[in-house]
């Protein structure tokens, strides 16, 4: 079965995203990514040290993987853009996650400033993945501006609360027509695989693995809990019914 | 607004029959929940609650790790200037001490900072003693200038100002501030700064938001502990810092934990702040705000710096000097106070990494130079 996930030109294999901050050291990253097949990292622009060959974060994602910048740090969508512009120019590549936070209790998005930058920045040929609190307006505004998938939150960042929000990111399923990537607040492998059986596109989670006793061995059970609730879902989950029903109908000699 | 509202509502609260009247079942209650209020705060700031440290420890540091994770941001101070204009009873650089006063020129300030540079921070705080008259904004706008050249974030922490003059320093490239009241309580405040601007409470308590609605990226704020109750001070703060947070929610609030350190003058504290008193405070604090940085500074010692990254801290300073170009020049002068923690940058990278931390050197990244909006 060849099931791959398009975003933008890129396909991926797999369904798994995942971050590099919060980690206790960023050497382990390339073996975090090797053991658990990721492909897709994002890294916040606001951590890259160009000028330090030791201390450049981007020196320790595999080539190969396909590099998710985020404009983590930026308070409107002036910065989101210039964040992004930067990134670009520093050779990150077209991929974009926008991420305006302008709340620092809960670190809540910004849809507004969000839905602002996301529009000027497909403008500029960027792939634009918004990480957004799920709401189907805004979606649709991002869906129409052409941005590549949407990335509603599970719960707030950081909390592994987990899917939180289900009942918002369900809608957004049914009714965006792009890859809904559930992003933020899933912090067990079970809560990802049910993120996947709804029909998500893909999971992110950053929290949960770096600040896991055992970060890659989590990378991997978040891996293959992805693919799980992948194939469930393309397995076609049975319905789910509040009364017994017999295998052996009673009244089946009707027939 | 004003934090001074808040203040007075507290101001004339009795901490000792709060505190007299707390049990065990209190503590526990505040350390069960998952969000607790300003009440439970000062719960955990109570003599009865020091008896629970270490449960408050493995809840503070389960909280820190989810929202900082294992990694410390590092950044050190550059003095520019000691001349200053008030007379603070507990500080080195006092208009009342008589010694030779030093002001870096621009070229002293890219010195300075090329040899900080090469460290590998990427974050500067500058400090000047607090005289506009010897280091007006715009001495402080060229020194940013120059800065630029070598770091990507710059805070200062100089004398208050009006909000014009904070946002001409935005404008420059300022992205953080820090201002310590350093007695939150007014009746106290006022012996200790006898002279100068600094007298004004008012002016200074208000400073911390003038520098939120310029647009700093970052504030610090904090109480120098000894000067007050440390329990009491410690609570003002918190209060301080949860305001600032609930009304400028895009900044970054923090919270530093300065203890008094030797000085010249050899004014000796009122209050005695011991180690296990700064845990508590810093652990308190922790559970209050989850997401709140906190900065621990070399006025503490190697050994009690090295146990307290697991305990809530999120910021440090390394390769300290409180001496005015003290970095690159001959260091006989006279600092701002005596640092404990003499360690180089390597040092303490090499000191949390092997504590399974990742010294972060660089965590942001200046927009000015990007293309045009």
């Amino acid at each position: 079965m060849t099931d791959k996930l398009k975003i933008g030109e890129q396909e991926i294999t797999n369904r798994f995203f995942t971050g590099t901050g919060k980690h206790s050291n960023d050497s382990i990253i390339p073996q975090l990514v090797h053991e658990s097949g990721i492909e897709v990292v994002t890294v916040a622009l606001r951590r890259v040290d160009l000028t330090s060959p030791e201390e450049n974060i981007l020196h320790h994602i595999p080539k190969g993987c396909i590099l998710l910048p985020n404009t983590s740090g930026a308070r409107n969508a002036e910065e989101a853009v210039r964040i992004a512009r930067l990134a670009r120019a520093c050779g990150c590549g077209d991929w974009i996650k926008i991420e305006v936070i302008r709340d620092n209790k809960y670190l809540l998005p910004d849809n507004y400033e969000t839905a602002k930058a996301a529009e000027m920045l497909v403008k500029e040929g960027f792939v634009v993945l918004p990480y957004v609190s799920p709401d189907l307006m805004v979606a649709k505004d991002l869906e129409n501006a052409g941005v590549a998938a949407v990335m509603p939150l599970g719960a707030p960042i950081g909390t592994n609360r987990g899917l939180q929000t289900k009942e918002m990111v369900r809608i957004l399923i049914d009714e965006i027509n792009l890859p809904i990537i559930v992003d933020a607040g899933i912090g067990r492998p079970s809560e990802a695989a049910e993120a996947m059986e709804m029909g998500a596109a893909a999971v992110l989670a950053n929290t949960a693995v770096a600040t896991a006793l055992d970060p890659v061995n989590m990378a991997k059970a978040f891996s293959m809990a992805v693919d799980a609730g992948r194939r469930a879902y393309l397995s076609g989950l049975g319905p789910i019914k509040t009364e017994a029903e017999a295998s052996s109908p009673l009244t089946g000699f009707l027939s | 607004m004003s934090f001074y509202h808040t203040y007075e509502r507290m101001k004339d609260f009795d901490f000792k029959i709060y505190w007299d009247g707390l049990g065990d079942a209190d503590i526990q209650r505040a350390l069960s929940k998952t969000t607790i209020n300003e009440m439970d705060y000062l719960t955990l700031l109570s003599p009865r609650a020091s008896n629970y440290l270490e449960k408050i420890a493995q809840k503070a540091h389960r909280l820190t790790i989810q929202h900082f994770g294992r990694t410390m941001q590092l950044f050190t101070p550059m003095y520019l200037s000691n001349f200053c204009s008030n007379h603070c009873v507990y500080c080195s650089f006092s208009a009342r001490h008589n010694y030779m006063r030093k002001k870096l020129t621009l070229e002293q300030v890219d010195v300075e900072a090329k040899y900080i540079a090469a460290t590998g921070l990427k974050h500067i705080l500058i400090l000047t003693g607090e005289s506009p008259k010897h280091s007006p904004v715009s001495y402080i706008e060229d020194c940013v200038k120059v800065l630029k050249r070598h770091f990507d974030s710059i805070s200062i922490e100089i004398y208050p100002m009006e909000m014009e003059d904070y946002n001409r320093l935005v404008d420059a490239g300022v992205d953080g501030l820090t201002v310590f009241q350093e007695v939150y309580n007014e009746e106290t405040y006022q012996p200790l700064h006898p002279r100068g601007p600094k007298k004004n409470y008012r002016f200074r308590l208000d400073t911390p938001e003038r520098g939120c609605r310029a647009g700093m990226r970052n504030v610090n704020i904090g109480a120098l502990l000894g000067l007050e109750n440390w329990r009491q001070e410690a609570f003002f703060t918190g209060l301080h810092a949860d305001y600032l947070q609930d009304n400028y929610l895009d900044t970054e609030i923090s919270v530093s934990i300065p203890r008094i350190r030797p000085n010249v003058g050899g004014f000796t504290p009122k209050y005695d702040v011991q180690d296990r008193h700064l845990v508590q405070v810093i652990l308190a604090l922790r559970l209050f705000m989850p997401r709140c940085g906190i900065t621990l500074s070399t006025r503490e010692s190697p050994d009690l710096r090295d146990n307290l990254v697991q305990l809530g801290i999120t910021k440090m300073s390394a390769g300290v000097s409180t001496e005015v170009g003290g970095h690159t020049e001959d260091s006989s002068g006279t600092g701002q106070f005596e640092i404990s923690d003499q360690r180089s940058v390597p040092e303490i990278k090499e000191m949390l990494l092997g504590k399974g931390y990742q010294p972060v050197c660089k965590n942001w990244e200046p927009l000015d130079g990007a293309a045009g909006w």
